[in-house]
């Protein structure tokens, strides 16, 4: 079955707290020249396909309105939604 | 009046919630998430804690519970509707006040006596103070940092939605130290600091809480 991916992140003009203490923590373990981090969420949704395996136009776009009412809060996230292929 | 307090599962101040409201001179309703019945209240609370474990977003998942699709209904008829903290976030997830709560600045969880400028009295939940007055409330929050765009932001003060600031040092990050807002009408608040447990001396941080569910007259004063 296919799979959607819907990855979340916090708009550039939000402070991420998270992303700060990522980005603090990696010159104490040595790692250097990272300038900044954001952290977001990645959520995988398996879903059901057309007969070959591809998502209908229908499906994703009932996938972008769960995004946008549920899985991001359009005030502070950004969010895009992708097919992945299986591997 | 009587004064429905919403109980999440993950909910931690429900029950402080109905005690301020007793000692506030009402009747405190048990409401429960999962059920379609204000069971005829006046007014509803949504306290603190940890709805739904904070999973996804604080209050995201909460949103989508029965109870809300009456809260939200019975809001948008004038209903006086206080978010407590977690319930702060529910009211901006339920688009019933705007702007967002994110993780405080500084990642720490903080628990401490605040003090706070009453800004607005223009809502039942605060009429029983003056407009400025200080007053030290408990503050406990992972993520109560208050963020809208500038837009919304100037709204709110120009609309004079901004009900309460933090005073002193910014706790949280929260824009233009905002503590709390009303959506316009002025019936529905959110406060990020706890006044449920500012309500006895025993507790340790004053009484300055209790004006928050004295209520009734004044808001059908205001309402009427």
């Amino acid at each position: 079955m296919p799979r959607v991916v819907v990855d979340v992140m916090p708009k550039p003009e939000i402070l991420d707290p998270q992303g700060k203490a990522v980005l603090g923590a990696l010159p104490r373990l040595g790692f250097d020249g990272v300038t900044d981090v954001r952290q977001g969420k990645r959520f995988e949704l398996v879903v059901e396909g057309e007969a070959d395996g591809t998502v209908s136009e229908a499906v994703l776009a009932d996938v972008t309105r769960m995004a946008e009412t549920l899985l991001s809060n359009p005030v502070i996230e950004n969010f895009a939604v992708r097919v992945e292929q299986d591997a | 009046m009587k004064v429905g307090v919403v109980t999440f599962p993950g909910s931690l101040d429900d029950v402080d919630a109905q005690r301020a409201v007793r000692l506030g001179g009402h009747e405190a309703v048990a409401l429960w998430h999962g059920d379609h019945d204000l069971r005829g209240v006046d007014a509803v609370v949504l306290p603190g804690g940890f709805s739904y474990g904070d999973y996804l977003r604080c209050g995201a998942i909460s949103r989508f519970s029965p109870v809300m699709t009456e809260v939200v209904e019975a809001a948008g008829r004038g209903m006086p509707v206080l978010g407590i903290c977690n319930g702060f976030q529910i009211l901006c997830e339920s688009h019933l006040l705007p702007g967002a709560l994110i993780r405080n600045q500084r990642q720490k969880f903080l628990c401490l006596d605040q003090r706070l400028r009453i800004e607005s009295t223009r809502t039942p939940w605060t009429a029983a103070y003056a407009e400025g007055q200080e007053v030290v409330i408990a503050l406990k929050n992972g993520e109560g940092s208050f963020v809208a765009d500038e837009e919304t932001l100037d709204r709110l003060e120009g609309e004079g939605q901004v009900v309460a600031r933090y005073l002193g040092e910014n706790p949280n990050g929260s824009l233009r130290d905002i503590a709390g807002i009303s959506n316009e009408r002025g019936n529905v608040v959110g406060l990020m600091p706890h006044p449920e447990h500012s309500v006895e001396e025993l507790c340790g941080t004053g009484t300055d809480g209790l004006g928050f569910f004295a209520l009734a007259s004044l808001a059908a004063e205001v309402f009427a």
